[in-house]
């Protein structure tokens, strides 16, 4: 039997941890289990004072639990790619490991008043989208799928907590599910 | 739409080639990566890429920039993005200066780098799209692909193809539906202006005025509802050919203002008076003897004899019957793609029937013929009882009687009106059982006064 694990750095609040492992578990179908990570301090740049995500996907792969299929870490962290100044993740396209940072979900990195409801939303989105990428699913033209690229808040507010129709049906024939 | 475009990644870095490689793959777009300017243009000579991402300072003796001229000798059409860690104003403008599409300086928002990619592609596709088109018509409208073994027919098309090179003025003569328009392109398309426009105008479906404004454009306020200036169909057809059909149906006005474009190649656009130049090919086309208006004093004579330099006249389909069978069999396998149906042949007693029936519509009567029989069949085979609407649309001379004294004109003007009239006043539907053309039905009703 093989798990979908959602993995947390220490600083990742556990309530929001729970429910995001919930709504993974709801729409991928399986049992998902949970993990503790440590912290990210080694794959901090103090220049651009945030964490590389690359680093941190080859950390994954090393402590790839043996019973997982596929795992998904969360971040309070703001992390980047070199050529991009933040990702709001990043997943191994139809690989094993991916993660989502927090940091840039919340009202609060934008000057704005803390909104728990629009920051589990956000991180619903955002793990449904990595976990997709995980599982062979590219970016969807449909604005509102899950699956549809979002570079802002905003493109992440205005698409829907799931997956479009098409998506779906993908996601199905890459998880070996009969349509 | 995207995933078959391929994007070429290339930096020293390795972090930063596959970064943003795997980054580009979630948009689904096909990735490679090279580590050096040299690496890139052998992957260049192997495939075109969409898209090249380059970064400006590489080691090794072939930075982004001679990387770049490197690819634009191969692919002159590339859209290269230079990416730089060090922006200054001169790199920029030597990026841009030696063909650069986009500058960026890392790192970039990704909303910036995904709009730019979006850009691209959308062009890219339209441009893609805009080749496949054009080549589709070229093949459409080729003239060894003319359907005939008429002598008549073939003498046609040789001359085509002698005369497509040139920029004298043809006439096309011939009734509705033998082709004119295809005989048109077909010049076009086999002489050296092929790559550049073909307008077509429909003379008759146009009032004086409007038609006026079509054909030369206008200026902002020269009538009411003249909101900006527009382009006319000379300047569209500018370096192409412009086909003017029903050319016999234009006013004395337009007669002098179109014999004006024709010794000059220039015009005035209306309410303008800034002088266009215009490089044009004319081909016009008329189902009407034109000689006969010259002598009737309804067309200019002058104009004739510049529209005539080189003259062809299409026979109508009865006078060629030995097409029949060939264009049957063309639209059998032309339709049968387009409607997705799996039909072989025409039965012979089928084939009996198209040959003797009249064609007063032409070719175009013959394709809708055969459209309608392959919509309704049920078989493998067109057989006679799939063409039975033909008989009724064209009942033998023993089962009615003309009234005595009755001329063409007013046999013509009763057929029309019928068959308006069982069309319940749809114009689409009655040209296409009269196997004319909408324009060619407008100019009647216009001719005969028939109420609509």
């Amino acid at each position: 039997m093989k798990y979908l694990y959602v993995a947390a750095t220490p600083e990742v609040e556990r309530e929001a941890l729970a429910a995001v492992m919930e709504r993974v578990a709801t729409e991928f179908g399986g049992p998902v289990r949970g993990m503790e990570l440590g912290n990210l301090d080694f794959a901090y740049d103090a220049g651009r004072r945030q964490y590389a995500s690359i680093p941190v996907l080859e950390q994954l792969l090393q402590r790839f639990p043996q019973d997982a299929s596929k795992l998904l870490a969360v971040t309070e962290r703001d992390l980047y790619i070199p050529v991009l100044t933040f990702v709001f993740g990043q997943a191994q396209l139809g690989g094993r490991v991916g993660i989502v940072s927090f940091a840039r979900l919340r009202q609060e990195f934008y000057g704005l008043a803390p909104d728990r409801e629009v920051f589990l939303e956000r991180s619903y989105k955002e793990a449904l989208h990595e976990t997709g990428h995980l599982f062979g699913l590219i970016h969807c033209p449909e604005g509102e799928c899950a699956m549809s690229l979002s570079t802002t808040v905003r493109q992440i507010d205005s698409k829907h907590n799931a997956f479009c129709a098409a998506c779906t049906a993908k996601l199905r024939r890459h998880m070996g599910v009969p349509a | 739409m995207k995933t078959h475009w391929q994007i070429l990644v290339v930096d020293d870095e390795e972090v930063m080639c596959e970064s943003l490689a795997a980054w580009l793959r979630e948009d689904g777009y096909v990735v490679d990566t090279a580590r050096s300017g040299r690496e890139a243009v052998e992957k260049a000579r192997e495939r075109d890429y969409a898209i090249y991402f380059v970064d400006l300072k590489m080691p090794g003796g072939m930075d982004g920039i001679e990387t770049m001229m490197q690819v634009r000798h191969l692919h002159p059409d590339a859209s290269i993005i230079i990416i730089t860690a060090y922006a200054t104003v001169d790199t920029a403008i030597t990026a841009m200066k030696e063909g650069a599409q986009e500058y960026i300086v890392k790192p970039c928002n990704p909303e910036e780098i995904s709009l730019l990619v979006n850009r691209i592609i959308k062009v890219k596709n339209l441009q893609r799209e805009n080749t496949i088109l054009r080549k589709k018509l070229t093949r459409q409208y080729c003239v060894h692909d003319v359907v005939s073994k008429n002598p008549r027919m073939q003498e046609i098309m040789a001359l085509c193809e002698e005369i497509a090179s040139l920029r004298s003025t043809v006439l096309i003569q011939g009734e509705s539906g033998t082709g004119k328009e295809l005989v048109a392109r077909a010049i076009h398309n086999a002489g050296d202006r092929a790559s550049k426009p073909f307008v077509a105008v429909s003379c008759a479906a146009l009032a004086e005025t409007l038609l006026e404004s079509e054909l030369f454009g206008h200026e902002k306020g020269s009538f009411t509802g003249a909101n900006h200036q527009k382009q006319g169909k000379f300047e569209m057809a500018d370096g192409g050919t412009i086909f003017l059909d029903e050319i016999g149906d234009i006013s004395p006005k337009l007669q002098v203002d179109l014999l004006r474009v024709l010794q000059d190649r220039s015009f005035y656009r209306v309410g303008g008076s800034e002088e266009v130049r215009v490089d044009v090919r004319v081909v016009a086309a008329t189902h009407v003897n034109l000689r006969q208006a010259v002598a009737e004093a309804r067309f200019r004579d002058d104009l004739f004899y510049r529209l005539n330099v080189i003259e062809i006249r299409i026979p109508p389909l009865r006078a060629r019957r030995e097409d029949i069978p060939l264009l049957a069999n063309h639209f059998i396998e032309q339709l049968s793609h387009e409607l997705g149906k799996e039909i072989s042949e025409v039965s012979e007693d089928a084939l009996r029937l198209l040959m003797d029936h009249e064609w007063p519509g032409n070719v175009r009567e013959l394709e809708n013929a055969m459209e309608r029989a392959m919509v309704t069949c049920r078989g493998a085979i067109l057989t006679a009882a799939d063409f039975s609407f033909l008989a009724q649309a064209a009942p033998s001379p023993q089962s009615w009687a003309i009234p005595p004294g009755m001329t063409i004109e007013q046999m013509e003007r009763l057929l029309i009106a019928t068959t308006i009239e069982r069309a319940q006043g749809n114009i689409k539907e009655a040209a296409t059982t009269l196997g004319i053309d909408r324009s060619t039905l407008y100019e009647k009703i216009k001719k005969y006064e028939i109420p609509r």
